[in-house]
C-alpha cells in the first residue's frame, strides 16, 4: 500500500534533482567519486542510505525493485528497503534477478546475467579505495587527480610478501577504463569480473560519506594485479549443498557444534531457480510446494 | 512575467520527473541512443525535450545560461516560475542552453577542476536533425560503436581529449533527446 503522506519514493523533488545531477556527472566521468548532500533517511548510516538514496532518484512508478543483501533477499536489510520502497513509491517489487528492472545490493552482484534494462545500484560504506592508506580526503583527492595508484600496487605487493598471494578478498581495487581506481564496495573478488563490459548501468551511494559514483553500461574495468600474481576471482572449492552449483559464490553455514557445516548459494535466487528445476545438492531436498 | 509563463509545467512533478530523469539517465549512460523526453511545454524556442530536461535537473541552485536566441522574455518568464534558477553568463552556468551556433565558443565554459571534474556545465544543444547516423562514438555506454549526428565535431573531439575534464553534452530535437558525456571518443568516418 502507498502511503500518500510522503512524496513520490520519499525524497522531495529538490533533493532528488540535487541526486540527479551528481548521478548524471557520475556517469559523465565513470570511477570518479560525484560528492552530494547527503540526507537524513529514517535508516541508520551504515544501512544503504546512500543505495537507498540513488533508488529514490531513479525509480519509475513502473518499475520492478529487488533488493539483496549479502545475495539474499529475505535478511533484515533486503527486506525492511524493500517494504520502504513499496510504502512510499507503490512500486511492485520481486525476488527474481530476471524480473527486477531496479536491483539494490548491499556487498553481491547476482549470479544470473543482468541485461540492458536494468539498473544496479551497490550500497557502498567507504566509497575511497585509498581510504585506509591514506586518511586524509585532501590527499586522497590529489592522488586521483594525478593519478597516483601506487600506494594501492604497493598495498597489494605487502600482500603478496605477507602472505604469498595477494589476500584481499573482497572490496578488491578496480581501475576503470585506465583512469580511476575505485573502490567497488565490499563485494566479494568473485563478483569483480562481472563488473567489466556489462549491460546494466550500475550506480553506486554512500550515504553516510556522500559521494555516489558509475559505471555506464559496457564500461571496461579491471582488476589491479601484477604480471607474476594475476587477480584470480576465488571462491569456496564446493558445490552447493542445496542445489549442486559448482560456480556460484558460497556462504559457509555452520550446521552444529561438531564441525559440521554446508555451504549453500550466497544467491538466493539463484539457488531457489535451481532447486525449482529439480537440481538437488549433497543436503537437498526435492521442492515441495510446502517448502517452495 | 505574462500568465503563459506560468503554464506548461510539471501537471504531477513526482511522477513526470522520474519517468523523464529515466530517459536522460539512459541517454547519458548510452551515448548514441535517442530518447523520447515529453511531459512539458516550454515556450518557443525552446523544445520540449529541452524544457522536460531543464525541469527535471534544474532549480535555484544550478544557474543557467541563455545563449542567443533562447534569451528571449518568455523564456525568462518560464525559467524563472517554473525553475527559480539564476540566469548568468556562460562561464558560471551548470546549464546552458542553446543552439550549437549560438553556444559558440564552447571553451567558454565550465570543464570541472583537476580535482572535482564534476563542477562542469551540461550544455542542452537545440538540434534540428537528431538520428543515429554520422559520426562514430566509442567509449563508456556504448557497445562496439555507435554514430549520431552532431555539430562542431572537431570541439566535441577537444572535449573528450581533456577527460576526465570537459563539459557534457544533451542535444534535443522536438520531443527527443540523445547525450553525449566527455567520456565519448568521435571518429570521424
Amino acid at each position: 500500500m502507498t502511503d500518500t503522506a510522503y512524496n513520490f519514493a520519499y525524497l522531495d523533488e529538490q533533493t532528488k534533482r540535487m541526486l540527479r545531477r551528481a548521478i548524471l556527472k557520475a556517469i559523465a566521468v565513470p570511477g570518479y567519486q560525484v560528492p552530494f548532500a547527503s540526507r537524513e533517511m529514517p535508516m541508520p548510516y551504515g544501512w544503504g542510505t546512500g543505495g537507498v538514496q540513488v533508488t529514490a532518484a531513479c525509480l519509475c512508478p513502473d518499475d520492478r525493485l529487488k533488493v539483496i543483501d549479502q545475495g539474499a533477499d529475505d535478511t533484515t536489510n533486503a527486506v525492511s528497503i524493500r517494504k520502504f520502497f513499496q510504502r512510499t513509491a507503490g512500486v511492485a517489487t520481486t525476488e527474481r534477478t530476471a524480473e527486477a528492472t531496479v536491483i539494490q545490493t548491499r556487498h553481491r552482484i547476482p549470479e544470473a546475467p543482468l541485461t540492458e534494462d536494468q539498473i544496479l545500484v551497490y550500497q557502498v560504506p567507504i566509497p575511497e579505495p585509498l581510504r585506509f592508506l591514506e586518511p586524509r580526503e585532501t590527499e586522497t583527492r590529489k592522488m586521483h587527480e594525478l593519478e597516483e595508484y601506487g600506494l594501492m600496487h604497493v598495498k597489494l605487493y605487502e600482500d603478496i610478501a605477507r602472505h604469498g598471494h595477494i589476500a584481499t578478498s573482497y572490496a578488491y581495487p578496480v581501475k576503470v577504463e585506465g583512469r580511476y581506481v575505485m573502490d567497488p564496495s565490499p563485494i566479494p573478488k568473485f563478483d569483480n569480473p562481472k563488473l567489466s563490459d556489462c549491460p546494466a548501468i550500475q550506480l553506486f551511494g554512500a550515504g553516510r560519506e556522500q559521494r555516489i559514483y558509475a559505471l555506464p553500461p559496457y564500461t571496461q574495468v579491471v582488476s589491479l594485479d601484477f604480471e607474476d600474481h594475476p587477480f584470480v576471482a576465488s571462491r569456496a572449492q564446493h558445490d552447493c549443498d542445496l542445489c549442486g552449483a559448482d560456480g556460484s559464490y558460497l556462504d559457509e553455514v555452520i550446521i552444529d557444534d561438531l564441525g559440521g557445516r554446508m555451504f549453500v548459494c550466497s544467491d538466493t535466487d539463484f539457488c531457489t531457480t535451481r532447486r525449482e528445476l529439480g537440481h538437488i545438492g549433497r543436503l537437498g531436498a526435492p521442492m515441495t510446494d510446502e517448502v517452495a | 512575467m505574462t500568465p503563459a509563463a506560468l503554464t506548461g509545467g510539471f501537471a504531477d512533478a513526482p511522477l513526470q520527473s522520474a519517468q523523464a530523469f529515466r530517459s536522460i539517465l539512459q541517454a547519458m549512460a548510452r551515448p548514441g541512443t535517442i530518447h523520447d523526453l515529453t511531459g512539458a511545454l516550454p515556450p518557443p524556442p525552446l523544445s520540449v525535450a529541452a524544457g522536460v530536461a531543464l525541469l527535471t535537473l534544474a532549480d535555484p541552485s544550478t544557474p543557467v545560461h541563455l545563449a542567443g536566441a533562447t534569451d528571449t522574455p518568455a523564456v525568462r518568464g518560464w525559467l524563472a516560475f517554473h525553475l527559480g534558477a539564476p540566469l548568468v553568463g556562460a562561464e558560471e552556468a551548470d546549464f546552458a542552453l542553446g543552439t550549437w551556433a549560438d553556444l559558440q565558443p564552447v571553451s567558454r565554459f565550465r570543464i570541472g577542476q583537476p580535482d572535482y571534474p564534476d563542477r562542469s556545465a551540461t550544455l542542452i544543444v537545440a538540434v534540428d536533425h537528431l538520428e543515429p547516423e554520422g559520426v562514430r562514438l566509442c567509449g563508456p555506454g556504448i557497445r562496439g560503436a555507435a554514430q549520431l549526428s552532431l555539430p562542431g565535431i572537431p570541439a566535441l573531439q577537444a572535449n573528450a581529449a581533456m577527460f576526465p575534464l570537459g563539459f557534457d553534452c544533451l542535444f534535443t530535437c522536438g520531443t527527443r533527446i540523445a547525450a553525449l558525456p566527455r567520456s565519448t571518443r568521435l571518429e570521424v568516418l
